[in-house]
């Protein structure tokens, strides 16, 4: 009457492979891949998430209702990130020609220490927006 | 639409029991997309920081524990099986199987819960919690605070999800008790499991962000 039922070996495997997928991910992050460790961890982790997200919470079995409000899920997601990135990442790419600071400033975050340690005074990137204007 | 052997759980501005899970899964989803932007919002935040002082990061990180971190992420995973092992009890109207495993399921969640309490206490024992008595290796030592900050609101919030999760179960099984739950009418437990599910998915991410950077340096 309800909802599809689900063969219980379905579950049993699929928390064999999360469980797998667990172990993997400890294992690679004490291997140094450089930036692909984060890469790495992030893949695995939305892998898992797809596993729980078809199976243990039936969405591979689900109306295609359902499937387009979980799927907006993630471009609305898209967006959130998106958006974002395009600000913080951009910023101090452009210097104005009359050297105003209204574009291309660097913006750091919190209230300037007087003594700031060398290794993190300021974000990557930091070094050529300063330089620009 | 004749009223067919009129199930007691059927609510009446629905034509049928399937018609009404449906309709309560696919409520339940539109909620749980809002969750994910909750957590999407604290995610994002870490991800900016984490990108402007990624050496701080890494040191901070080093700081929790692993194991406890890595237990805690299997206690999860066993409990989303048990979660969907009740589930498929349910929609089978195994009411004895259905009780046994919301009770794994809720224990899981406690012993989660203890296991983060014994982080929590190593972190404020070791002056680790934002704050004037803050206390890091002095090259970052600001930084490390935005680490620690994220990290107990987003462990925090996770938290308070699992302590709803399981009131949630709990009531789920005292319906399983009282015999409301049948293999018609199981609806409930579908959904109070895509709740359960979303708060492991976090856990997921959480895991390797929080406690797995620069392990290898």
């Amino acid at each position: 009457v309800s909802a599809h039922v689900v063969p219980t070996r379905v579950y049993y495997a699929i928390f064999g492979i999360l469980m797998i997928c667990t172990a993997l991910t400890v294992g690679i992050a004490f291997i140094d891949l450089g930036p692909f460790n984060v890469v790495a961890a992030l893949t695995i982790a939305v892998f898992k998430a797809t596993l729980v997200v078809l199976f243990f919470m039936h969405v591979k079995y689900s109306s295609k209702l359902t499937k387009f409000v979980v799927a907006s899920c993630l471009f609305f997601l898209a967006c959130l990130f998106g958006l974002t990135f395009t600000d913080y990442l951009s910023r101090g790419w452009y210097a104005s020609p009359r050297g105003t600071t209204m574009a291309g400033t660097q913006v750091t975050v919190g209230p300037a220490a007087p003594a700031r340690p060398a290794a993190e005074a300021k974000p990557e990137g930091a070094a050529e927006g300063a330089a620009a204007h | 639409v004749a009223d067919v052997a009129h199930h007691p759980a059927l609510a009446h501005q629905f034509d049928s029991l399937g018609q009404q899970t449906e309709a309560a899964t696919l409520g339940m989803w539109v909620f749980l997309v809002t969750e994910v932007l909750f957590f999407g919002g604290l995610f994002l935040t870490y991800a900016v920081y984490r990108s402007f002082y990624p050496a701080a990061f890494s040191a901070a990180s080093h700081e929790l524990d692993i194991l406890l971190g890595g237990i805690n992420t299997a206690v999860l995973i066993t409990s989303s099986l048990t979660m969907a092992l009740a589930v498929h009890a349910a929609q089978l109207g195994q009411r004895r199987l259905l009780m046994i495993f919301l009770v794994v399921t809720m224990v899981l969640g406690t012993v989660f819960l203890g296991i983060k309490a014994v982080e929590y206490y190593h972190k404020f024992a070791e002056h680790h919690v934002p704050g004037a008595t803050f206390q890091f290796e002095r090259e970052h030592q600001r930084h490390a605070q935005i680490f620690f900050s994220l990290y107990f609101i987003m462990t925090g919030l996770h938290a308070i999800h699992m302590i709803i999760g399981i009131a949630v179960l709990l009531v789920m099984w005292i319906w399983a008790w009282r015999g409301r739950i049948t293999s018609d009418y199981a609806g409930p437990i579908e959904i109070s499991g895509l709740y359960w599910h979303f708060v492991d998915i976090v856990w997921i991410f959480l895991f390797p962000l929080l406690y797995l950077i620069g392990r290898h340096a």
